[in-house]
């Protein structure tokens, strides 16, 4: 008791450590401060960032990473991994080119067979993973090759590219009076739907003791299989969705479209501070890493940085966040179990 | 716009006069014509144009021969800024990115060997209306998505060139002439074939006759058996036209390492770092393609007539392009390099692609 009135003035004395370690102990704050410093240094050193413009082209390129990023941040905080949304995405294209191709002019069931066809696709990866009880990984790799090669059986090497121009436009076309695409606010309301069901639903809750313990949960009464099934069905409809939109923003639907995407949603996601092991992560820090990976690409691009130089800061930026949070959260530990030893030094004084 | 535009050519001329002023030493006082914008009857290139090559790819070895060694010296010529940048991997959808940094970036001109015809429409479209000038090289666009087509080389130009090179090879006596194509339906293969079989209906070449054509798939070793089989099947062959680069290098390995060697001719389109050891051991004497360095260098030139307003992309349109003189504009603002390049042995060691 003694003690604790030598130490108090002291600790108040010293308020700023831990509001600050508060602050820095989530790495999610981390993202955010980092995006602001990026923003801002960025925009006063490289001429043309920060420009409406600049993030009109930053948000046509951060959509589809995006969209998928969304059920992929569900995915693997229950401990499971997508790799095949990439080729979902070429094969969407490729179909949704085909019908159109062969004379399905109406948008609304060409969008409907697209998302149908998506969900069907994520169905596949999910009844292997759950139903036959194989590894995410290895099924998925497996279907990331299958799709990629339906696609091609689908198109082979052609591109169809004849949609009406107003379809094309209206892909890429701003929200009225600024120049930021109104897709941007499909994205929005998603990212809404997704985060009511991960932080506000019990099945949301469930992923996080799924990810960190499936038998436990299966134990508590969380239907675990069923639960990750529909969350890689919901993979497959938001891939199919990033196609739709991939098709009329690029107006070219080919085979090979969107080649090499999942490992830009999985570096979002990781980076993002969810961890690959599962059970720990959420929707802020993704959203806030599709965001940085978009704009610090583009920035470095506009400074002129090799593409070659790019792929290394990508690369390092990948490392950085499977790294990072964990460092995070060592550095956290230690200050905690630091802090009475510094109230125990204190006391002679 | 409009307003847009003009105040990007104000700035651009702004640009061009600080740049000129800045550069005043070795300048004799050219380029005070450039705010005349469009319609500059006299010809003249603005000074300081920022010039950007955005090939398929970065780090190949073709682009970087037609940027780094033709576009580079031209940009050089005008006293502009050149520039390369692009993508490590061909796809469509990277290359959109970096036309949207260019566009952002003010670029003057943007030099482009598409990846897709379609997709890199919509920002290429974008570009234009920030004010650059588009030139497609190597792969065209849609010709409504750019200002001007570079284009290597014609098909009647083709055909004409590998007859003549045969015809040159065989010598005065003539014979009997095959065919070694890629596959049986490559549609510019059998539009080159047509036109060759046109060509050979001359009198001049009356002495050669083509006795077969056969479908190598563009796979090495199809192409090589079939050159084999070719001078099985007719001993008195005189000469092999591959207009493949992986038919021609195929027959090359294959005549090089047989009796038939400098007895049998050979041409057809290669690339010089796949021919060279057999030019140089006699197997081939020439063969041809366009030159790289040349496309890139005439690209540059193109887009900086587009960007001084001495063309506009209408057909007839005349411009001056540095060394290779003057070229006229043909139909949907395409301009023709010229006839294909000829690479023999004593050229064939300046090209590295």
């Amino acid at each position: 008791m003694a003690t604790d009135t030598l130490v108090t003035p002291a600790r108040t004395a010293k308020a700023g450590p831990p509001a600050w370690r508060r602050l820095f102990g989530s790495w999610d704050a981390v993202l955010i401060l980092a995006l602001l410093v990026v923003v801002l240094v960025a925009s006063a050193t490289i001429e043309g960032v920060g420009s409406p413009r600049f993030y009109r082209f930053v948000a046509l390129e951060a959509i589809p990473i995006a969209l998928i990023a969304l059920p992929m941040t569900l995915v693997i905080i229950t401990g499971e991994i997508d790799l095949s949304v990439a080729s979902t995405v070429g094969l969407t294209c490729s179909v949704l080119g085909q019908l159109w191709y062969l004379g399905v002019t109406s948008l609304p069931l060409l969008i409907l067979l697209s998302l149908l066809l998506g969900a069907v696709l994520g169905a596949v990866n999910g009844v292997f993973i759950t139903v036959f009880g194989l590894p995410s990984l290895a099924v998925t790799i497996g279907t990331l090759a299958l799709y990629r090669g339906l696609a091609y059986v689908v198109l082979g090497d052609r591109a169809i590219a004849d949609y009406p121009p107003t379809w094309t436009q209206n892909a890429v076309a701003p929200i009225p009076g600024t120049v930021i695409p109104w897709f941007v606010l499909v994205l929005a309301a998603l990212a809404v739907v997704f985060g009511v069901l991960l932080y506000a639903t019990p099945i949301g809750r469930s992923l996080y003791a799924i990810g960190n313990n499936a038998e436990a949960s299966n134990f508590a009464g969380i239907s675990v299989l069923r639960t990750k099934f529909w969350l890689f069905v919901a993979t497959g409809a938001m891939a199919a969705l990033a196609g739709v939109f991939w098709t009329f923003r690029f107006a070219s639907a080919r085979a090979d479209n969107a080649t090499g995407l999942e490992l830009a949603v999985v570096a979002a996601v990781l980076l993002g501070g969810v961890s690959i092991f599962g059970g720990r992560g959420g929707l802020v820090g993704v959203i806030a890493a599709v965001a940085l990976l978009g704009i610090l690409r583009n920035a470095l691009q506009l400074a002129d940085v090799p593409a070659n130089a790019l792929t290394i800061v990508t690369g390092t930026l990948l490392i950085l966040s499977v790294v990072g949070p964990n460092l995070v959260r060592m550095a956290r530990e230690r200050l905690r179990r630091r802090r009475p030893a510094t109230t125990l030094e204190r006391k002679p004084s | 716009m409009r307003i847009r535009r003009t105040r990007v050519a104000a700035t651009a001329v702004l640009a061009a006069v600080a740049l000129t002023l800045g550069a005043c030493a070795e300048d004799t006082g050219s380029g005070t014509d450039a705010g005349s914008g469009n319609g500059n009857a006299s010809g003249t290139i603005k000074e300081g144009l920022k010039v950007t090559f955005l090939p398929k790819q970065v780090n190949n070895p073709y682009f970087d021969t037609s940027d780094n060694q033709g576009g580079k010296p031209a940009v050089e010529e005008f006293k502009g800024q050149y520039a390369q940048t692009g993508p490590s991997e061909a796809s469509p959808s990277a290359q959109v990115s970096y036309i949207n940094t260019l566009s952002q970036q003010g670029t003057d001109v943007i030099i482009i060997a598409a990846n897709d015809q379609d997709a890199v429409c919509g920002s290429l479209t974008e570009a234009k209306a920030a004010g650059a000038k588009i030139v497609t090289y190597d792969s065209d666009t849609k010709p409504e998505c750019r200002d001007a087509f570079v284009n290597q080389a014609t098909s009647e130009g083709i055909a004409q060139a590998q007859i003549k090179l045969i015809s040159d090879a065989v010598g005065s006596e003539g014979g009997e002439i095959a065919i070694l194509s890629a596959t049986a339906n490559a549609t510019n293969q059998n539009a080159w074939i047509e036109l060759m079989k046109t060509e050979l209906a001359k009198p001049e070449y009356s002495k050669l006759k083509l006795v077969a054509t056969v479908y190598g798939d563009d796979q090495d070793e199809k192409s090589f058996q079939e050159a084999q089989g070719l001078l099985s099947k007719y001993p008195n062959l005189k000469g092999i036209i591959s207009p493949t680069t992986v038919g021609i290098a195929a027959a090359a390995r294959y005549l090089s390492g047989s009796s038939y060697q400098g007895k049998v001719q050979l041409t057809g389109l290669g690339t010089p770092n796949q021919l060279r050891e057999y030019v140089k051991d006699g197997t081939v004497k020439a063969f041809a393609l366009w030159n790289p360095a040349d496309l890139g260098y005439l690209a540059a030139y193109t887009g900086a007539a587009l960007a001084s307003g001495i063309i506009t992309g209408k057909e007839g349109e005349k411009f001056t392009a540095g060394k290779l003189g003057e070229f006229t504009l043909g139909a949907n603002g395409e301009v023709l390099l010229g006839d294909p390049f000829e690479f023999t042995a004593s050229n064939i060691d300046q090209f590295n692609f």
